[in-house]
């Protein structure tokens, strides 16, 4: 049925990867350069009293330093997010206010690293030491003040109290929850934890700065978002839009955490002051310390559910821990709410509360997942415990509980990014062939019979097996907000220049909008020469977030292949003599239709030289733009199979298989990577990886090997299966699959805990101490 | 000082400091497909080969390998002339971002060279010094499994 869509296309660049070939933003240095290092703030909550750096200064080969002194205090957000920003501006570049170990403090540009590093230790700063807030249940009645002294402020209209901590909040009801849940004749009332976590992308934040021959500035950067980059620098640095270009070259993973505008402002301000090309690049410690994280969250269920199982009322009340500054803080609360209550529409009666409160610890912001991952541990379980109250077979609960076709849920129409949502009704689910389709190659009614906590087979033993699973939801695209835009022109050997301004983090997205351009031109992919994410070059996109990049650039992309094809017809049926609406396109040529007598053929390449030399001469070329009305779920069901050693208190998953529902595949063999990938990451989150602080609120374990990056040896088998439907609004029924998967884990592995041990988990990691605990409660 | 390294058997003159780590040392000489993710001997993204050995580089200097042979990635294949295991690594989805490929791709190579039919607890275990984030490693432990497979039967794939 398709031809280019819906095939394993190796990545366009792929052999130039995996040959060294492709660049990163490290690997490009320029004469003269400074090499640039920032001083992080050793406290949690101090105020500079006293700055001096005249001895730095007096070391040789330092140009430039740049503080609070010299630096305007200008406030932003360092959240790379639409205009206006949904976060607070609660952040200056260089303060006088440190509020988190990782603050900045200042940064130095030297001749050399070496230097830069030598001047910053000799930077002389007197603080006055604060009582910072460690924990997060405490910010909001908290006699400290994070923000106090400040004058951040939202930009838009929302909630917003530095007074009380609190950085954003977030109330949605539809029905009547304390109605419905008092009128119950079952109730559930539990809390839930998750742990930070670091995104742990391979390649640490960097950015690279140069002023052009025409006196612009050039930053080529580590970035999911180069024009809110180019946005935000302009604003911080007063450096007019017109003179920043940003690029963002390979970049080594992102994950959202390269969604933050962090390194850039800092580098553009020294080149534009010294017009030296200057670089910075993080050490893995400042990319844990101080750039961005997992929010911490405590997630609080209410459920009122007749005794056959219909759950009456559901009331999730979310604590957000943001951090010293509210990046992302208040979608990220929203999210926790919109992408889990809508799963089971049928219950009537919903309620969201939420907070995001200040605390003097590093930042959370976007990661895979984005609130969602942080809710359905909590929801995951509570559907698990009101089955399992209520003798439901959990699998069958899901079928006939969970939104379908045709249904729609009022909480999308509640809950939107900061302001109300889109009401949307659902087009595309294969969710319950997944829920089937995964049960059975699972095996999970043998595994569910065979394995419980009183079974034969696990009873008195050392090693007890569980079997568990969630059904999960996300989104695709911000609907109403996000924009994504694509160009492309023809060339004279039937090629083709398709330019787009989403961002390739690794995930291929250049090369799947190559394979809708194709699809809808009927010409291979390599005949796309894809240049993207290049503010001089391509046109707008929000960039690569809210798993937004194959829905809503690939519309771009196919919109403005379509008004290619457009052209393109009506060039070939003029050299064929013939109307437009006697040819149609067919293998890189334009071709008459049957129904004309003599049959006529002429190539791309033809009809391009045509274009430009012959007659009525003109560029074959086009743009459009895309914005969407609504934001398709993907859904995707998981199932995991675990063993306990309850003397150590280890977990280990022994089996994991995801059934996912991401629309059309448009490149199957990616699709699946980017389920895999976010599956590993989601079962190392549950299992073991967690920021621990010191009393004073140091990071104690930042480095990839305390922290713990699970390795091949440590990776289970992974089953993804794919199973289509199709969403009439995306490019060839596509919606998204980068962030849902990283949602599974937690519910999953927790719930065939249960089914192994018959103990709940509250917290996550499930680390071997608190799964010791539990298991001697 | 310039100093002569035999680097993807060529003889490279490299300028090099005392005390420079050997990663350092390749990426400032325009060796840039080694690279950077830890600088802590921990992700495997520096891996090079030194006298066919998988060794990151962050945790060597440069001084104690000048009579050494070194191999980055590019000495594996390059763009025009790939060899089968990076062809399969991009046919298998084994890269995402990229970033850990050099390292991994250096890996593999080695353990094909002394191990061209590895079991599968073998393939994973040549690859637990290398971090990947993006693909869960169940596509590059593929792609190296379907490179001995290839390799072994002399099969020959599609370019």
């Amino acid at each position: 049925m398709f031809k280019y869509v819906k095939k394993a296309v190796d990545k366009i660049d792929g052999l130039a990867l995996v040959t060294g070939n492709e660049k990163y933003t490290d690997d490009f240095s320029f004469p003269n350069m400074l090499y640039v290092s920032v001083l992080h703030s050793g406290y949690a909550y101090a105020k500079i009293e006293d700055f001096d750096d005249s001895a730095a200064k007096k070391i040789p080969g330092v140009i430039e330093i740049l503080s609070h002194k010299n630096v305007n205090q200008i406030l932003y957000t360092t959240a790379g997010q639409g205009y206006p920003e949904p976060s607070p501006y609660d952040t200056v570049l260089f303060g006088n206010t440190m509020r988190f170990i990782g603050d900045n403090v200042c940064a130095v540009a030297a001749e050399s690293k070496e230097i830069a590093d030598t001047a910053i230790k000799k930077i002389k700063i007197k603080y006055k030491r604060l009582k910072p807030i460690l924990d997060f249940e405490k910010s909001n009645n908290s006699k400290v003040i994070i923000h106090k002294y400040d004058w951040a402020f939202p930009k838009i209209p929302v909630f917003y109290d530095a007074s009380h901590n609190i950085a954003a909040k977030v109330e949605a009801e539809v029905g009547n929850f304390e109605e419905a849940f008092n009128n119950s004749t079952n109730k559930l009332q539990k809390s839930f934890y998750v742990s930070y976590a670091s995104h742990c992308a391979l390649e640490p934040h960097a950015a690279v700065s140069y002023i052009d021959n025409r006196g612009r500035l050039v930053i080529i950067s580590t970035t999911q978002v180069p024009f809110h980059v180019r946005r935000i620098v302009s604003h911080i640095a007063e450096i007019p839009i017109s003179k920043i270009r940003v690029i963002k070259p390979r970049i080594g993973g992102g994950f959202g955490g390269k969604q933050e505008v962090l390194l850039e402002p800092i580098v553009a301000l020294i080149t534009w002051r010294t017009k030296r090309p200057a670089k910075l690049v993080y050490s893995r410690k400042e990319v844990f310390n101080s750039t961005r994280t997992r929010h911490q969250y405590k997630t609080s269920f209410k459920a009122g559910f007749q005794d056959d199982g219909k759950i009456n009322a559901i009331h999730l009340d979310a604590l957000e821990n943001s951090g010293a500054y509210g990046s992302h803080a208040l979608t990220v609360l929203s999210n926790a709410g919109s992408k889990t209550l809508p799963l089971l529409n049928k219950i009537k009666n919903l309620k969201f509360t939420g907070k995001g409160v200040y605390t003097n610890l590093p930042c959370g912001g976007a990661y895979r997942g984005y609130g969602a991952t942080e809710a359905y541990f909590g929801y995951g379980q509570i559907i698990d415990m009101v089955c399992e109250a209520t003798g439901n077979d959990i699998v069958q609960y899901y079928k006939k509980w969970s939104i379908k076709s045709g249904e729609t849920s009022p909480i999308f129409e509640a809950l939107g990014e900061g302001k109300a949502g889109i009401a949307m009704t659902i087009t595309s689910s294969s969710l319950e062939e997944c829920i089937d389709t995964g049960a059975s190659e699972f095996h999970w009614y043998q595994k569910r019979n065979l394995y419980g906590s009183c079974s034969e087979f696990n009873k008195g033993k050392r090693i007890k097996r569980g079997v568990g699973m969630a059904s999960l939801m996300q989104g695709s695209a911000i609907p109403e907000i996000d924009m994504a835009s694509a160009y492309m022109k023809m060339n004279d050997d039937g090629s083709f220049n398709l330019n787009i301004g989403a961002t390739d983090l690794g995930t291929g997205s250049d090369t799947i909008l190559a394979q809708i351009a194709a699809e809808v031109l009927d010409v291979p992919v390599d005949k796309f020469i894809v240049t993207s994410s290049d503010t001089d070059f391509t046109p707008f996109d929000t960039g690569a977030y809210a798993s937004s990049t194959t829905y809503l650039s690939g519309q771009a992309v196919m919109k403005c292949a379509g008004k290619i094809k457009n052209q393109i017809l009506k060039v070939g049926a003029d050299i064929l003599g013939v109307k437009e609406n006697e040819v149609d396109i067919d293998n890189e040529c334009v071709i008459t239709n049957p129904r004309i007598e003599v049959p006529g053929k002429v190539s791309y390449g033809d009809i391009c030289n045509y274009a430009f030399y012959q007659n009525n001469q003109f560029q074959i070329q086009a743009e459009a733009s895309h914005v969407s009305p609504k934001s398709p779920p993907p859904f995707a069901v998981h199932f995991s199979e675990i063993e306990v050693d309850s003397y150590t208190g280890i977990i280990k998953v022994i089996n994991y298989l995801a059934a996912v529902d991401c629309g059309t595949p448009i490149n199957p063999t990616l699709a699946e990577g980017q389920a895999e990938g976010a599956i590993v990451n989601g079962i190392s989150y549950a299992l073991y990886e967690d920021y621990h602080f010191s009393g004073f609120g140091k990071l104690l374990n930042d480095s990839f090997g305390k922290y713990g990056v699970p390795v091949a040896s440590d990776v289970p088998p992974v089953k993804v299966i794919l199973i289509d439907s199709y969403e009439e609004t995306g490019p060839f029924g596509a919606k998204s699959i980068s962030e849902i998967n990283i949602n599974g884990p937690l519910p999953a592995i927790a719930n065939a805990f249960f089914n192994a041990t018959g103990k709940r988990l509250y917290r996550s990691p499930f680390s071997p101490e608190y799964v010791l605990k539990v298991l001697k409660d | 000082m310039k100093i002569k390294f035999n680097i993807n058997n060529k003889l490279e003159d490299i300028e090099i400091k005392p005390a420079e780590t050997l990663l350092n040392a390749l990426r400032t000489n325009g060796f840039t497909e080694v690279k950077c993710g830890c600088n802590e001997g921990e992700c495997g993204a520096c891996i090079v080969l030194i006298d066919e050995k998988p060794v990151n580089s962050c945790q060597v200097l440069a001084m104690s390998v000048i009579s050494k042979k070194i191999l980055t990635v590019k000495g594996v294949g390059t763009l025009h002339n790939p060899h089968m295991l990076q062809k399969i690594f991009t046919s298998s989805g084994a890269d995402q971002c990229g970033f850990c490929s050099p390292g991994m791709v250096l890996s593999a190579y080695s353990l094909l060279k002394d191990n061209p039919n590895p079991t599968d607890k073998e393939i994973v275990e040549s690859l637990d010094g290398n971090l990947c984030r993006c693909t869960g490693y169940v596509k590059i432990i593929d792609a190296v499994r379907r490179t001995a497979l290839i390799m072994n039967e002399n099969i020959t794939i599609r370019e």
